[in-house]
C-alpha cells in the first residue's frame, strides 16, 4: 500500500472531521455533568467547561431527596421493567404465530399489522378514543397503547423463520405443544434479537414523554421525564429552591444559596440519562445486529 | 340447490374445522390481532369527525354531519400561510442536511482503517439516538444559554462575538438550532444501515477499481455510492412519504410545548398546530380535519416517490 500526499490529506481530513464529531457527541453530556458538580452560584458566573470550579455533591443531594423525583423515577421503572417485559413477550408470541405455515387468515392478520406502519387514525381521534376507554389518569395508559409493534413483530417474524424447522419437527414428536415449542426452543434460540428488541423497548418506555403528558394530570402518576419536563420548561425548579430555604434551621437553608435551576436541572437531567449510558455500551453489538434483521425486511 | 348448500355447509364446518384444530397458533395471534384493533383501528373511525362538528355530549355519531366545513375553515384560515411555510421549510432542511448527513458519516467511517479508533467514533455519535428530547432540549439550552453557555464562550474566545447572545429568543436562529439539535441525535445511528450496506460491497469491484488506476475518491464515487444507490432509494422513499411529518417532539422540547410566543411564527408545523388547535383549544373537528389533509398528502407523496424510483429502474417499496 502506497501512501500518496493526497491520501494523507484525506486521512487528515477523515480522521479530524471524525474526531470532532465525537468531541461534538458527547461534549453536552459531559458539560452538563461538569455543572451537576459544580456550586450552583459559581456556575452562574460563566466559562465552566471540562472540569468542576467548585465540586459540591449538594445538587445531587437536593435531587435524590426530592419525594417527587423518587415518585416519577420509581413510575418510570415500573413502566419500563413492566412494560417492555409484556410488549416482548406478546410480540415475539404473535409473530412466532405469525412465521407458522398454513395458519387460517394470516395473509389477513399481516395486512391488518402492516396497514398501520403506513396509516393511523392520528392524535385527535386517538386521544378522543383513549378518553372513551377511560384511560385519562389512568396507570395503565403508560402501557397499554404499546404492547404490539408491528415493527418489532416483524424484525421478530423474520427472525424465527430463519430457524431451521428440524429443530421443531423433534420436538413435536415428543410431543410437545405449541407453547412448549416456543418458550423451550424458539426463545432460547432467539437471545441476541430478543436482547436488540427488549433495549429498544425499554428505551422507549424511559424516554416517551409526550403521551404521558397528555393522558396523566396526576402528579403521583408521571414518568421522570415529566418530572423534567416541569423542570426545564417551568419554574419547578426554582420552586423547589425557595422551598429547601423554607425549612428553619435545616441544612438547605445554607444550600439554597448556592443553588440554582440550572445547576438542579443539569443534576436531574444526567441523573435521567445515566441508565442509558450504562447499560447501552454493553449491548451495543447486539442492536447493530437487530438494526440489519429489521431493514432486510424493507 | 339442496346440493350446493350441504357443499357450503360442509365448507364451512371444514374451515372452522381447522380453524378450531389450530386453535393453539390461533390463540397466540389473536392478543395481538385485539391490540391492534383497538388501539390502531378504532381511533380511525374517529377521522368522520373531519367531515362533522364534533359535540362532545353527542359523541362521535350523533355530532351533526357539515361537509367539507372544517377543511375551508382551515384553507381560509389566516394560520394557512404561516404553518405551510414552517412545515415545508423545515422538512426541506431535514432532507437535503439531515437524510444525506449519516450517508457522507458512514461513506468516512468505512475509510477508517483504525479499528479501535472506528469503534470509539460509532460508540460515541450512537449514544445521543437513546436520549429522549427532553434531555436533548434540556442540553441544548444550557449549551446556548446567555451567561454560562458554552456556545457563547466558545465564540467569544474566538473573538466572533462580544457579548453572550441568546440564541433562542431570535426566531431567525431556530432552524439552525432545530436541525443542528436534530443531526446531533440521529447522525450517528441512521449510518449503521449504510454503513452495513458498505461493507457488503463485493471487494473485487474495488480492486477492478484499483487496476483501473481510480483513487479512493474516484473508488467512492463510482464503486461505493453506485452499490447502495438501493439502499438509499428505499429510505428516500420512506422519507419523501413522511415529508410533511416535518416534526413533532423535537420542535415542542424545543418550543416549551409550543408555549415559546417568540418562537411560534417560525416554529408552528402541521402536526404541532394539530396538537395546538385540538388539544389546548378543544376544536377537535377542525384539527382532525388538519391532520387528515396532511396524511392524505403524505400517502401521495409516497405513492409518487415509489412510483418515480420504479420508473427511474432503482429499488422501490412496492
Amino acid at each position: 500500500m502506497k501512501t500518496s500526499g493526497s491520501d494523507r490529506i484525506m486521512n487528515t481530513v477523515i480522521y479530524g472531521a471524525l474526531a470532532l464529531l465525537s468531541f461534538v457527541s458527547l461534549y453536552p453530556f459531559w458539560n452538563a455533568f461538569v455543572i451537576s458538580l459544580n456550586e450552583g452560584t459559581n456556575t452562574s458566573l460563566g466559562g465552566l467547561t471540562f472540569w468542576p470550579r467548585q465540586l459540591t455533591f449538594d445538587n445531587y443531594e437536593v435531587i435524590l431527596n426530592d419525594n417527587r423525583f423518587f415518585k416519577a423515577t420509581f413510575v418510570s421503572v415500573i413502566r419500563t421493567v413492566a412494560g417492555t417485559a409484556s410488549a416482548i413477550f406478546l410480540t415475539a408470541l404473535f409473530a412466532y404465530g405469525l412465521s407458522k405455515k398454513g395458519v387460517i387468515g394470516h395473509k389477513w392478520y399481516m395486512l391488518l399489522a402492516i396497514f398501520t406502519m403506513y396509516f393511523q387514525g392520528g392524535l385527535i381521534p386517538t386521544y378522543l378514543w383513549f378518553r372513551e376507554l377511560g384511560l385519562f389518569n389512568n396507570i395503565w395508559v403508560l402501557f397499554v397503547p404499546w404492547m404490539i409493534s408491528v415493527w418489532n413483530m416483524i424484525v421478530f417474524r423474520t427472525f424465527f423463520k430463519g430457524i431451521p424447522e428440524g429443530l421443531e419437527e423433534s420436538a413435536k414428536i415428543d410431543g410437545c405443544t405449541n407453547y412448549g415449542l416456543f418458550f423451550r426452543i424458539i426463545v432460547p434460540l432467539s437471545g441476541p434479537v430478543i436482547a436488540t428488541l427488549s433495549l429498544f423497548q425499554a428505551v422507549f418506555f424511559w424516554n416517551e414523554w409526550f403521551h404521558s403528558g397528555i393522558y396523566i394530570n396526576d402528579a403521583a402518576l408521571l414518568p421522570v421525564q415529566n418530572y423534567l419536563v416541569n423542570m426545564i420548561n417551568s419554574n419547578s425548579a426554582q420552586e423547589m429552591i425557595s422551598q429547601l430555604g423554607n425549612v428553619p434551621g435545616g441544612a438547605g437553608d445554607v444550600v439554597s444559596r448556592s443553588i440554582t435551576p440550572k445547576s438542579l436541572q443539569m443534576t436531574a437531567l444526567i441523573v435521567v440519562s445515566l441508565p442509558i449510558i450504562m447499560v447501552y455500551p454493553f449491548v451495543q453489538k447486539f442492536f447493530v445486529k437487530g438494526v440489519l434483521i429489521g431493514s432486510m425486511k424493507e | 340447490m339442496k346440493q350446493a348448500g350441504a357443499v357450503k355447509g360442509k365448507q364451512t364446518e371444514s374451515a372452522l374445522h381447522r380453524f378450531a384444530a389450530q386453535w393453539e397458533v390461533q390463540s397466540m395471534i389473536w392478543p395481538g390481532i385485539l391490540f391492534i384493533l383497538v388501539f390502531s383501528y378504532v381511533p380511525m373511525w374517529g377521522i368522520i369527525l373531519a367531515f362533522k362538528e364534533y359535540d362532545i355530549f353527542e359523541g362521535v355519531w350523533k355530532s351533526p354531519w357539515v361537509g367539507g366545513k372544517q377543511f375551508r375553515l382551515f384553507f381560509e384560515s389566516p394560520d394557512l400561510v404561516m404553518v405551510i411555510r414552517n412545515t415545508i421549510v423545515i422538512a426541506m432542511l431535514k432532507l437535503f442536511i439531515i437524510f444525506p448527513a449519516p450517508i457522507v458519516l458512514a461513506l468516512m467511517l468505512n475509510e477508517v482503517k483504525h479499528m479501535a479508533f472506528k469503534r470509539i467514533v460509532q460508540t460515541l455519535t450512537y449514544l445521543p439516538h437513546f436520549i429522549s428530547w427532553i434531555i436533548v432540549s434540556g442540553l441544548v439550552f444550557s449549551i446556548l444559554s446567555v451567561d454560562s453557555g458554552s456556545l457563547n464562550l466558545l465564540l467569544q474566545k474566538l473573538g466572533i462575538i462580544d457579548q453572550g447572545v441568546n440564541w433562542l429568543s431570535f426566531p431567525e436562529y431556530f432552524y439552525g438550532i432545530l436541525i443542528t439539535s436534530g443531526l446531533w441525535k440521529e447522525i450517528g445511528f441512521s449510518s449503521i444501515i449504510y454503513l452495513a450496506a458498505i461493507v457488503g460491497v463485493n471487494p473485487h469491484l474495488y480492486e477492478a477499481a484499483s487496476i483501473d488506476g481510480a483513487g479512493r475518491i474516484r473508488k467512492i464515487f463510482s464503486v461505493t455510492l453506485p452499490t447502495i444507490a438501493p439502499v438509499i432509494t428505499i429510505f428516500l422513499i420512506l422519507n419523501i412519504g413522511n415529508l410533511l411529518s416535518a416534526g413533532f417532539e423535537d420542535i415542542l422540547a424545543m418550543t416549551n410545548n409550543g408555549n415559546n410566543a417568540i418562537l411560534r411564527n417560525v416554529s408552528q408545523v402541521i402536526d404541532t398546530y394539530v396538537y395546538t388547535i385540538g388539544l389546548n383549544q378543544q376544536r377537535y373537528s377542525y384539527a382532525i380535519a388538519v391532520g387528515l389533509f396532511k396524511a392524505v398528502i403524505n400517502i401521495m407523496l409516497l405513492w409518487g416517490a415509489n412510483k418515480l424510483a420504479r420508473k427511474v429502474g432503482g429499488s422501490s417499496l412496492w
